[in-house]
């Protein structure tokens, strides 16, 4: 899979997540100079769940091709699905002390809607969190690619999905708390989920899973499969002329890359705090693909660093110049796609 | 000779006495009385009808009316007249007391001189009043309105005052009078009437819960073709906004096969020309006209906007449709932020001019607002100028022939660069006069675009990639699609309905609707 150097790579920078950053954060003094604040906790939380996102858009992007708009959506699903069981951690802590969430007595609702079943289970929530958005990806990618919609269609369409899923959820009656979404969250598994403890339980929780994502792409990536995945791409006609039957290919493919999607959605809303229908905008899934096209299509590392890079720029530059985020934002589109088709680790690979 | 005299006469006469005078009492419980009986006073005064009542209503609102002793006077300035004969008084007697109005009296007084509108001479006077009565009003206003209604002859203003009479007389306490109330409102056809007669359904006697049973049957009847109508032209409205929206893509998209995001912000530049346009004709005297510089500047702008985008940066991108993809999210992004910059993140007040702002009332309780029947209008010319261009022009045989086979163009001597550029010029124009047209109807904001990006681009997949007819069948078929099921669920079902169908239709027929036949397996 990876050289001596690759993994002396990963080894490195699981040495860093697992123990220095714990320590740095929890057991130095507040005023220390190695001191790492909340702050950067839940940045670099929120990023890794980022670049989690962005291997699984790469393995379907870079490797296979397909250009999908919707994994905002799958994100957001699994956002939902982890939320719906934080919302009954609150348990009668919310403002009107009801066994409901706090939405649902503004609505004057009774009982739970059919959605919630459950849903004070952690079991049933990771269950959901794989389900929903694998179900969806699977259900819709088989009519997708059965009837052979590809390239800009396969975009546009998976853009109007997430538009209109959006739109419902948007929506009170939905049942899912409207354009708040879900908020003020108390506990997970039982523990306060503000504490300086559970939050870096969180952090290297997502750290795990995108390590593990990263091994289990680039195991996808170097197997016969994905060989098959890269040929899908260069010459869809042609793989299917020698026998493979690619319906086959792009519907495992996207679907796991859906289901990737929603852990990440799952690890995101317990570390900030949030979850609302906006997350499901289709300006949400495009710049996805931004991470991925920034940090090199087609290279696992690339879609990491890509996640960063962006994301980084984006936290400093919507605190230092709010005004400016958009203008670099898009020119990072415009050069990127003109200049730039194999990102920063195209320019990396060139110079050495 | 002697007629003419005689109405010298007349007129001198009615001069030197001005009119008889109104009634005493009711003028004087006005002035002196209390609450209840000055509202009393108003009804009486409402009720004789008398031509100078109005000026003695607007007197008491506006505080020129005094008191000296019983005397009631009008004060403006240093003239004062009686109220009650009218007659010029002077010297100003001592000690005059002003007649203070509250606000619930003012209020009074306001409906009141409303209604008065309906003895005016002038027609359009006379139905705003009556229009303004129908919405709702006091029953003490009756004796006018039946009044009104004897000398009324005009065909648009009978019907509102009978209709306003009846809903008037169904609130009376006698049985009688409410039954024929109730008969009459039933062979009227208007959404008031329904409500009312709905209310009296479930009144406690039974008579009249019988015949407002009846009544109401007859006007659901009535209504129900105007409702259908209405649906009818909403649809019709929203197909001609989805067709313009999606115009000016399906000739960067269906013909030349550029995936454009920023073309909903081609339509948000078109419509903010069109309110510069606007603001810089607010200080002339033909604001009215703004629409006929509008409509060519945001095409100008839009076009030459999609020119230079065209030549910067989506020239490199033809063949690679996903990098154009996110090239172009990148330029709506920078323009959306250019707009805020310029004009702040607000939305900005484009006015309708006069001729487009109210509309023409063609069934029963259906409005067509001018704006939209306008919008549809245009929609149909602008269809057809693309339609002649496309067909008819050097510039439309060069347009469909790079489309059709770009080598065999260019070896035949077409300079195949210019014609794209010209072609995606003209689609964003088309987007920007899109802009234009929107911005009649709804808000202007740096979002107008993002709005209608996902509605266009699906407009345009369903109809079917590369032809101009099948965009509008596509486009007519999603606004009725919608306007008919909002009736049904709600409007955020309806769409999200249609987007699934949508969704479903591409995959049973990802060619559209109307497909352009070819062999390629690609295809």
């Amino acid at each position: 899979m990876y050289g001596a150097r690759g993994w002396a790579v990963i080894c490195l920078s699981s040495f860093i997540v697992f123990v220095i950053f714990p320590v740095l954060s929890l057991a130095t003094p507040q005023d220390s100079a190695f001191h790492i604040s909340q702050y950067w906790v839940t940045l670099l939380g929120k990023v890794m769940c980022f670049a989690i996102v962005a291997i699984a858009m790469d393995l379907v992007w870079g490797y296979t091709g397909i250009l999908s708009l919707g994994h905002g959506l799958f994100f957001a699903l699994g956002g939902y699905s982890m939320g719906m069981y934080l919302m009954r951690q609150i348990g009668r802590e919310g403002q009107y002390q009801s066994d409901l969430p706090d939405f649902m007595v503004f609505l004057d609702w009774k009982e739970l809607p059919w959605a919630w079943w459950n849903s004070d289970q952690f079991w049933w929530a990771a269950l959901l969190v794989v389900l929903v958005p694998g179900l969806l990806a699977l259900v819709f990618g088989f009519f997708a690619f059965r009837s052979r919609v590809k390239g800009v269609y396969f975009s546009i369409i998976t853009q109007a999905l997430t538009f209109a899923a959006m739109l419902l959820f948007f929506r009170n009656a939905t049942g899912f708390g409207g354009n708040n979404g879900f908020t003020d969250f108390k506990r997970i598994l039982g523990l306060p989920i503000t504490t300086p403890e559970t939050r870096m339980m969180l952090f290297t929780f997502t750290a795990f899973v995108l390590i593990a994502t990263l091994l289990l792409a680039r195991w996808i990536v170097t197997s016969k499969f994905g060989r098959v995945l890269t040929a899908i791409r260069d010459a869809e006609t042609r793989v299917a002329f020698c026998g493979y039957n690619t319906v086959h290919y792009k519907l495992a493919i996207f679907t796991l890359s859906a289901v990737i999607c929603g852990i990440a959605g799952a690890l995101y809303v317990p570390q900030v705090g949030i979850i609302n229908p906006s997350e499901m905008s289709p300006a949400n899934s495009i710049e996805i693909a931004i991470w991925v096209a920034v940090g090199g299509r087609g290279t696992l590392t690339g879609a990491i660093l890509g996640a960063g890079l962006v994301n980084f720029g984006k936290s400093y530059f919507t605190q230092a110049f709010p005004e400016y985020w958009l203008y670099a934002l898009g020119l990072i589109f415009i050069l990127v796609t003109l200049f730039l088709p194999q990102g920063v680790m195209g320019l990396l690979k060139k110079k050495t | 000779m002697r007629t003419l005299k005689f109405i010298l006469f007349v007129f001198c006469l009615s001069i030197a006495c001005p009119a008889q005078a109104i009634d005493k009492a009711a003028v004087e419980k006005l002035a002196l009385g209390e609450a209840d009986e000055r509202s009393a006073a108003i009804a009486a005064l409402l009720a004789e009808g008398d031509p100078r009542t109005a000026a003695l209503l607007q007197a008491v609102s506006e505080g020129d009316m005094q008191t000296a002793g019983k005397r009631v006077l009008i004060v403006k300035g240093e003239q004062a007249t009686d109220a009650v004969s009218g007659e010029a008084v002077s010297p100003l007697p001592e000690g005059r007391e002003d007649v203070v109005a509250n606000n619930r009296l003012r209020r009074e007084i306001e409906g009141a001189l409303a209604a008065f509108k309906l003895l005016s001479p002038e027609r359009t006077a006379r139905l705003e009043a009556a229009k303004a009565l129908a919405g709702g009003a006091d029953a003490a206003m009756l004796p006018l309105v039946k009044k009104a209604l004897e000398k009324e002859t005009d065909p648009d203003i009978k019907p509102l005052l009978e209709l306003t009479a009846s809903s008037m007389e169904m609130k009376s306490g006698d049985k009688e009078t409410r039954l024929a109330a109730i008969r009459r409102l039933g062979e009227s056809n208007s959404p008031n009437s329904r409500t009312l007669l709905a209310e009296a359904v479930t009144d406690a006697d039974e008579d009249i819960r019988i015949a407002a049973q009846k009544s109401l049957l007859a006007v659901q009847g009535k209504l129900a073709w105007g409702e259908r109508a209405g649906l009818l032209f909403a649809g019709i409205s929203l197909g001609s906004i989805l067709l313009l929206a999606a115009l000016g893509l399906a000739i960067t998209y269906g013909l030349m096969g550029v995936i454009n995001m920023a073309h909903g912000e081609l339509i948000m530049i078109g419509a903010y020309t069109t309110y510069v346009v606007q603001v810089l004709f607010r200080k002339t005297n033909f604001f009215d006209w703004y629409l006929l510089l509008a409509v060519p500047a945001s095409f100008i702008v839009a076009a030459a906007v999609g020119m230079v985008l065209e030549r910067v940066v989506i020239r490199w991108l033809y063949g690679r449709p996903l990098e154009t993809l996110l090239a172009t999210w990148g330029i709506s992004l920078m323009l959306i932020q250019s707009v805020r910059t310029l004009f702040g993140a607000a939305n900005v007040q484009v006015e309708n001019p006069a001729f487009m702002s109210g509309g023409i009332q063609a069934f029963a309780g259906v409005v067509l607002p001018w704006s939209r029947i306008g919008i549809i209008v245009f929609a149909a010319l602008v269809l057809f100028l693309i339609y002649l261009l496309l067909t008819k022009t050097r510039l439309g045989l060069f347009v469909r022939g790079v489309t059709q086979n770009r080598e065999m163009a260019a070896c035949v001597g077409v300079h195949t660069g210019r014609v794209d550029m010209w072609a995606f010029g003209l689609g964003s124009g088309i987007a920007g006069l899109a802009g234009c047209a929107l911005s009649q109807i709804g808000n202007v904001g740096p979002d107008l675009g993002q709005s209608y990006i996902v509605d266009s681009f699906m407009v345009v997949v369903f109809g079917g990639v590369g032809q101009l007819a099948g965009t509008v069948y596509a486009a007519m078929t999603l606004g009725f699609a919608n306007k008919f099921l909002e009736a049904v669920s709600g409007a955020v079902i309806a769409k999200i309905v249609v987007l699934v169908f949508i969704i479903f239709f591409i995959q049973r027929r990802p060619q559209g609707l109307f497909a352009v036949k070819g062999r390629s397996v690609e295809a």
